[in-house]
């Protein structure tokens, strides 16, 4: 079984444009939307959800006002300024517990996070584990390695050959958690000054976590110029280029009817992307 | 004042928008731009900016004196972020893990903790054209962008207009990054992605009890389903910036919209009067 993340650190790329035209393409596979800030792959993929489940991750302090001595103890030790009046700003704890350690008459407690939702659904492309993050909550990246472990659940459970994972953007915690043992990360950029930027950090992202990458410029013909560049960029640094996708109007048009791109059109930018994921799919079963 | 410029969704156009609301203003009023994406900060791309200073920022993290420690496990046991584990031949700290918190080295019976500061990242100051920048960067490899975040926005300066430009998403990093600020722009375009995200961010926004707005960019078709979800939501649509090849073109060159097409100034200036206004209106009414 063979994991495959798509990553960008810029947001707004094409990353689950690619997913959802390899949710197509690929046989044998679960998908997995690892961007649980603001997942999108299942307004493409249509599931039918059969299977939700809470996530609880990560306390907040709660000071018993009946109990408080209003000593402050609790404040002056909170490293994360998250005690005003004597009320915990949910906002500003980490959940650390050192408060409640502290305080001299046991007026704090620990209350359990309700930060979001998971679910394993049916597609017509094969299961799809996806979640919801709750609004301003932490945690992301624990939210992130549950579908993940899901997934890989899901695969072993049938035999899969492959795990497609939409990641999230930037390089921070819940994009650390999509990529840590994945078999090979598809960074997909496109030729802009912060598209380039990004691309570079998230390489070394990948580096740094031990993770062979492969790149896929998208909307490559915007600009030729900025294009060879990251070419150029690429073949310096041994980064293999799966593909170039052209600009195509039929790709938001494809979001719109919420299908898979190579299931809309058969045009320029579908056809790309299947090359994309052969070279991919030769790539994983070679890695 | 400070105005975050926000988007569920990521690639809507937040650089875009920020860049060109604070060029279009700077030379009215004095105007901070704040790189608030730490993951991956774009904004000096567009504007350039001559760096003058750069500080580190970082966490305290726990160092153990082995003359003293006993191998009790107490630390371990306070350690909620599983940053401290006691082995038969010594104590592992998992540095990325640890959110700095203190409690170990506050509650080590034997005082054989202290704290060692660790580099997550930096922030960088300088200006461009006469407005004041500021920008923080997340070091590679480490997971958590809040205290650099914090530490951007230590730099605000409430005589000015601050503007921020913030991270896709809803969670931490975004929720950090808004907070206190007097109004949110969220950034969307006109697609079921766009508008998905739009609702998530909103509904953040809305929990956090800022004042804000929506600027629908790469609009090609006038009325479309964004528009529709704001009216229905009486969300005021503070600005439409169409789909155009041109508009496309400067931003793959690194050319801001104010800068490359500046017509477009007095547009970003309309905003910022929308916002002072209803501001300015919300105050009013609350003081009733």
């Amino acid at each position: 079984m063979k994991e495959l993340v798509i990553l960008s650190g810029k947001g707004g790329t094409g990353k689950t444009t690619i997913a959802g035209c390899f949710a197509a393409l690929a046989e044998n596979k679960v998908m997995a939307d690892c961007d649980v800030d603001a997942a999108d792959l299942h307004l493409i993929l249509s599931p039918e959800n059969k299977h939700i489940e809470e996530f609880w991750s990560g306390q907040t302090a709660w000071i018993d006002e009946n109990e408080c001595l209003k000593c402050v103890i609790c404040r002056r030790h909170c490293r994360f300024d998250a005690i005003h009046n004597f009320k915990v700003d949910q906002l500003s704890c980490e959940g650390c517990g050192f408060c409640a350690r502290i305080c001299p008459v046991d007026a704090i407690t620990m209350q359990d996070n309700l930060a979001g939702q998971w679910y394993i659904s049916d597609t017509k492309y094969g299961p799809l584990v996806h979640a919801q993050l709750g609004i301003a909550q932490e945690n992301s990246g624990k939210l992130v390695a549950l579908v993940r472990q899901q997934a890989r659940k899901i695969a072993e459970e049938k035999g899969l050959s492959f795990i497609i994972t939409d990641g999230p953007p930037g390089i921070g915690c819940p994009v650390i958690s999509s990529l840590s043992g994945a078999d090979i990360a598809l960074l997909v950029t496109e030729p802009t000054p912060s598209g380039f930027h990004d691309l570079e950090r998230v390489i070394d992202v990948c580096r740094h976590f031990n993770v062979p990458t492969t790149v896929c410029i998208n909307k490559y013909d915007i600009d030729m110029e900025k294009c060879a560049r990251i070419e150029r960029y690429c073949t310096v640094n041994g980064i293999n280029v799966a593909g170039k996708v052209p600009f195509d109007s039929a790709v938001n048009r494809s979001v719109a009817c919420g299908v898979p791109l190579i299931e809309y059109s058969n045009g320029p930018a579908a056809d790309e992307i299947k090359r994309v994921w052969n070279n991919v799919e030769v790539l994983l079963s070679t890695n | 004042m400070i105005i975050a410029v926000a988007s569920g969704k990521g690639g809507t156009g937040k650089t875009l928008v920020a860049t060109s609301l604070a060029l279009s203003i700077k030379n009215k009023m004095q105007v901070q731009l704040l790189d608030c994406d730490v993951e991956e900060p774009n904004d000096h791309l567009f504007i350039k900016p001559t760096i003058t200073s750069s500080e580190p920022v970082c966490i305290p993290v726990p160092r153990v004196n082995y003359d003293r420690c006993t191998y009790c496990s107490d630390c371990a046991k306070v350690c909620v972020y599983k940053a401290i584990a006691v082995v038969p031949n010594g104590i592992l700290i998992f540095d990325q893990l640890c959110h700095g918190c203190g409690a170990c080295s506050y509650l080590c019976t034997q005082a054989a903790i202290t704290e060692k500061d660790r580099e997550v990242g930096v922030i960088e100051y300088g200006s461009a054209d006469g407005m004041e920048f500021i920008q923080g960067k997340l070091n590679v490899g480490e997971a958590m962008p809040t205290p650099v975040i914090r530490r951007v926005k230590k730099k605000i300066n409430h005589d000015k207009v601050a503007i921020l430009d913030v991270a896709p998403g809803t969670s931490c990093p975004v929720v950090e990054s808004i907070r206190d600020s007097d109004y949110c722009l969220l950034v969307t375009e006109p697609t079921p992605f766009g508008l998905y995200d739009l609702k998530l961010a909103v509904e953040t926004v809305r929990k956090l009890k800022i004042p804000f707005g929506v600027i629908v960019n790469r609009n090609a078709e006038g009325e479309s389903l964004v528009h529709e979800y704001c009216r229905r939501e009486r969300i005021p649509v503070l600005l439409d910036i169409p789909l155009d090849l041109e508009i496309a073109r400067l931003y793959a060159h690194g050319i801001t919209l104010a800068e490359g097409k500046p017509q477009w100034q007095s547009s970003f200036t309309d905003v910022f009067s929308k916002i002072r206004s209803s501001l300015y209106e919300r105050a009013r009414h609350s003081k009733r």
